[in-house]
C-alpha cells in the first residue's frame, strides 16, 4: 500500500524559464498574464551563506531576510508543464540564481527603458553562465518611446540576442515573448550551453 | 480591546511566523537538493500516524503529482524547510520523487518544438 499508487505516466515533464529583471519591472505581471494559476509565491530564508551580501543596514534587529519568488505554470500538454519563475534581480539575491538557471531552458530579461541600468547585472550573469536569454522591454504605458535597436545599443547586446518590445499585461504579447525565446534557442542551439 | 481580542489579534500575518522557520526542521538545512520543479507524490491516502502538522500539510498538497515549489507555496513554508521535510517523508517512503530529466546537452529540438506549438495553442 505504500507504493505503486502513483502512476509514473501521470507525472509531467517539468520545464522552466526564468523571468529576470530589476525591482518593479513587471516580472510578476508577465508571469500572471500567461500562467494558468494565479502566480504563487514561495519564500526562502537567507541563511548564513547569504549573510555577507545581505544588506541589513538600519534593520539591526532583523536577523533573517526572506526572498520571495513568484512563479506561474503553463500546462503545454498533459505530459509537459512549463514553469515561469520571476526572480529577484538584485545582486544580493544572486545566490539563488544558480539553482534557478540550472536546467532552465533560458531566460527573459525584462527591462524598463527608464532604468536600463537595472538590467546590466542580470545580463552579465546570463552571458557569463552561457544561459540563453533575450530582452523584453516592458512598455508599461503603451508608449514605445525607444526602438529595440536603441535598447540593444544601450545594453551593448550581441546581435543575435533577441530584443522585443512587449506589454507584460497582454497575454498574446507575453506568448510572443516566450515563443521568441524558444525559437532563438532552437535556432542557435543556445540551450546546449545551459548547464 | 478585551483580553480575548488581544490574544487572537496580536499574532496576525504582520507578526510573521510564530515558530522560526528552521525550528520546524530541528535546525537542519536542505540535505538532498530536491529540484524546484521536481515532482512529488504522496504514496498513502491517509498519512495519519506520527507526522507533524507540516508534514501532513505537505502530504495533502502532494496527493497528486505536485512540483516542490508548488508544495512550498501551498503549505506556505520556506523552500528550504519544505525540502528538509520532503527528504524525511521520502526516507519514510511516504512520498515518491520524480526529478526532472538531466539534460546536459540541453533540450531536444523536438521538445522545444512541442513547447512552441503548445504556447501557440493556449
Amino acid at each position: 500500500m505504500a507504493s505503486g499508487r502513483s502512476d509514473r505516466a501521470a507525472v509531467p515533464q517539468a520545464l522552466k524559464i526564468l523571468v529576470a529583471g530589476g525591482f518593479g519591472v513587471g516580472k510578476t505581471t508577465l508571469v500572471s498574464s500567461v500562467s494558468e494559476i494565479s502566480p504563487l509565491r514561495t519564500e526562502e530564508v537567507l541563511t548564513s551563506a547569504g549573510e555577507e551580501t545581505d544588506d541589513i543596514n538600519g534593520v539591526e534587529t532583523k536577523r533573517t531576510t526572506t526572498v520571495a519568488m513568484d512563479f506561474g505554470r503553463i500546462t503545454i500538454a498533459p505530459h509537459l508543464v512549463l514553469y515561469l519563475f520571476g526572480t529577484p534581480g538584485q545582486d544580493r539575491f544572486m545566490f539563488l540564481w544558480d539553482e534557478l538557471a540550472s536546467g532552465s531552458l533560458g531566460a527573459v530579461v525584462m527591462a524598463d527603458t527608464r532604468r536600463l541600468a537595472d538590467s546590466f547585472n542580470v545580463i552579465d550573469y546570463f552571458e557569463r553562465r552561457g544561459t540563453p536569454f533575450m530582452v523584453a522591454v516592458n512598455c508599461f504605458d503603451g508608449v514605445r518611446t525607444h526602438t529595440s535597436t536603441q535598447v540593444r545599443t544601450a545594453l551593448d547586446l550581441e546581435q543575435h540576442v533577441p530584443v522585443v518590445l512587449c506589454d507584460a499585461r497582454e497575454r498574446e504579447s507575453v506568448k510572443e515573448v516566450l515563443i521568441t525565446l524558444l525559437e532563438y534557442i532552437l535556432r542557435t542551439g543556445g540551450a546546449s550551453a545551459t548547464k | 480591546m478585551n483580553a480575548e481580542d488581544w490574544e487572537s489579534g496580536w499574532l496576525d500575518e504582520e507578526a510573521g511566523p510564530v515558530v522560526r522557520p528552521y525550528a520546524i526542521t530541528g535546525g537542519r538545512v536542505d540535505p538532498a537538493g530536491f529540484d524546484l520543479i521536481a515532482h512529488v507524490v504522496a504514496t498513502v491516502d491517509d498519512p495519519a500516524r506520527g507526522q507533524t502538522p507540516e508534514q501532513r500539510a505537505i502530504l495533502a498538497a502532494a496527493a497528486r503529482p505536485c512540483a516542490v515549489v508548488e508544495v512550498a507555496a501551498i503549505v506556505d513554508l520556506p523552500l528550504g524547510v519544505v525540502r528538509v521535510l520532503l527528504a524525511d517523508l521520502h526516507a519514510d517512503g511516504l512520498i515518491e520523487r520524480y526529478d526532472p530529466p538531466s539534460t546536459p546537452d540541453g533540450p531536444t529540438e523536438q521538445l522545444l518544438q512541442a513547447v512552441i506549438h503548445g504556447l501557440r495553442a493556449i
